[in-house]
């Protein structure tokens, strides 16, 4: 790795806790994030001569805060501001900072930042979009692309997002153990969101919105290096690894979707695998079953079934029944049913989403499933009228081709039999 | 002798290389192992998954505790190690120069082994 690269690593694993600082400090994203800019500059200038520091959070965050103090003091913010000998000696910052800043406290604050982010009140684009733009460090042309909008649009949905943010007014005490479990909870369901942007992108996209994937898993392992007791962020940082483990084997040369049950598995990435199913079983043992636990316990049976043929169904089929009764939708009861269908056969599936017909009929899937399902039962004309209604609710190419392929075995003498996830 | 190489990074700097900088770091890496493999040196290697996969068993009580996450709360961790078979400390302080050539940043803590068992299990 060249220099440069190797302090873009160090700039990159230190941003979040050194932002996540200096909003505690200055209480201001803009005024933090200016602040880190600053410091990350010194540092291009200061490490390749001197060698990066041991913590390089910690300089980051006493070399932004001095540089930020005078912009500070010009716009004559209020806000309390520290003594004047904590911060002019810089020749000790690492040190001092370390023993100011315990574990918990910077613990704390990234949460918060974290959670700044996507604060309820906050659309979920803009949640995913001010968390790439503060957390992660991308810049608004980085995140515009990966959103397939203008960098002008973009500008204006996080600047939208970082008011909305400031009048909302996150507390900065420590927060309650109520306050941050609901806190860790929020921030769980963001960075699924932010795993998903990239997940559902097509194979003609995959290149700037699959970093997107990676992303959201870097930041669950850091979550989960704060909060490593949590069972519910092991799982979803178990769900994403084991789906992310099937990228390089979910679309095909010309970019269609490829079904999990025709993957090639010897493209699934082993060492993701064997991490996913590790954090899994870890979350497991805590006995405090939640919805990601039974989802990443979903994506372990698929993933350690060495044949599709070795999938096991039926504690599928029950761990889907789980998650009806923790999180009850109708998309739920869908994929269930697919599931179903493997263990009591198309009929019994289809009787499990007839009920479903009123609130997914604008939903891709139930369709897709729907048209599987007659497909199976040998009922060619339901099952073309279900798949042409697939293809017009189609969210990308890669979709609609995926129907397409299945509309073309209907045209075939012996349907193939073709059931299950598409994702 | 045999000796451990313990090799130890700064798990969140690990963490924020992409794919490709990783890939490349072990292809270097792979051309020191060709190598001391060639000359019979090179024992078991081992890289471990991030420690937030990692289970801590405390056994300094009854019953044991366990606890979720890596037995040292560090700036570095224990990513991975080696074993290999060496005349002298000097030759082991080579080997480990040329692994950081290739692998620049944390540190090798070298332990010469005392009871080395092969063992049974499948790589």
């Amino acid at each position: 790795m060249s220099d440069v690269s190797w302090i873009d690593a160090v700039l990159t694993s230190a941003r979040a806790q050194a932002v996540a600082a200096l909003l505690r400090y200055f209480r201001d994203l803009d005024i933090a994030e200016e602040a880190f800019q600053e410091a990350c500059l010194r540092a291009l200038k200061s490490w390749p001569k001197n060698g990066p520091p041991r913590d390089a959070a910690a300089w980051l965050i006493m070399v932004g805060k001095n540089a930020a103090i005078d912009t500070v003091r010009r716009q004559r913010r209020e806000g309390p501001l520290p003594q004047e000998e904590l911060i002019s000696d810089l020749s000790d910052a690492e040190a001092s900072t370390v023993e100011r800043i315990d574990e918990a406290d910077y613990r704390d604050d990234i949460l918060r930042l974290l959670f700044v982010c996507c604060h309820p009140e906050l659309p979920a684009t803009q949640q995913i979009a001010l968390a790439l733009r503060i957390v992660s460090g991308l810049s608004t042309r980085q995140i515009a692309r990966a959103f397939l909008v203008s960098d002008d649009a973009m500008e204006q949905r996080i600047t939208r997002a970082k008011a909305r943010v400031a009048k909302a007014n996150v507390p900065f005490e420590a927060p309650s153990a109520v306050d941050r479990s609901e806190r860790l909870a929020a921030v769980a369901a963001m960075l699924y969101l932010l795993f998903n942007e990239g997940y559902t992108a097509g194979a003609s996209e995959q290149g700037s919105r699959a970093a997107l994937c990676d992303e959201a898993i870097r930041l669950c392992r850091l979550l989960l290096r704060l909060f490593p007791a949590e069972p519910e962020i092991m799982a979803l940082t178990s769900l994403l690894l084991l789906q992310h483990a099937r990228s390089r084997a979910r679309f095909d040369m010309d970019g269609s979707v490829v079904l999990l049950e025709e993957q090639d598995r010897q493209l699934w990435d082993q060492k993701l695998i064997a991490e996913g199913l590790a954090l899994i079983d870890k979350a497991v043992r805590h006995r405090r079953p939640g919805p990601y636990q039974v989802q990443a316990a979903i994506a372990a049976l698929h993933a350690r079934a060495q044949r599709p043929q070795d999938t096991d169904w039926g504690e599928i089929d029950l761990l889907y029944g789980a998650l009806e009764r923790m999180q009850p939708s109708p998309v739920v009861t869908l994929n269930r049913a697919v599931a179903a269908a493997k263990v009591r056969g198309p009929e019994a599936a289809l009787a499990m989403i007839e009920p479903l017909a009123a609130k997914l009929n604008g939903y891709f899937y139930f369709h897709g499933a729907k048209g599987a399902f007659l497909l199976e039962l040998g009922r060619s004309e339901e099952a073309r009228v279900a798949f042409n209604r697939a293809i017009a609710l189609a969210n990308t190419p890669a979709e609609a081709a995926h129907i397409r392929q299945q509309l073309d075995r209907l045209a075939r003498p012996s349907p193939h039999k073709n059931l299950g996830h598409t994702r | 002798m045999q000796y451990a190489i313990l090799c130890y990074h700064d798990e969140n700097v690990v963490s924020a290389w992409s794919k490709e900088e990783d890939d490349a770091v072990m292809a270097k890496l792979a051309r020191v192992h060709e190598k001391l493999a060639r000359q019979g040196k090179l024992g078991p290697v081992v890289r471990l998954l991030p420690t937030t996969a990692a289970t801590t068993l405390r056994k300094d009580r009854e019953p044991p505790l366990v606890i979720d996450g890596p037995f040292a709360e560090t700036k570095e961790q224990l990513l991975g190690f080696y074993v290999v078979d060496c005349a002298s400390l000097e030759e082991v302080l080579q080997i480990a120069r040329e692994l950081a050539a290739a692998n620049p940043g944390g540190a090798y803590e070298i332990r010469p082994i005392g009871v080395f068992n092969p063992g049974s299990a499948r790589a």
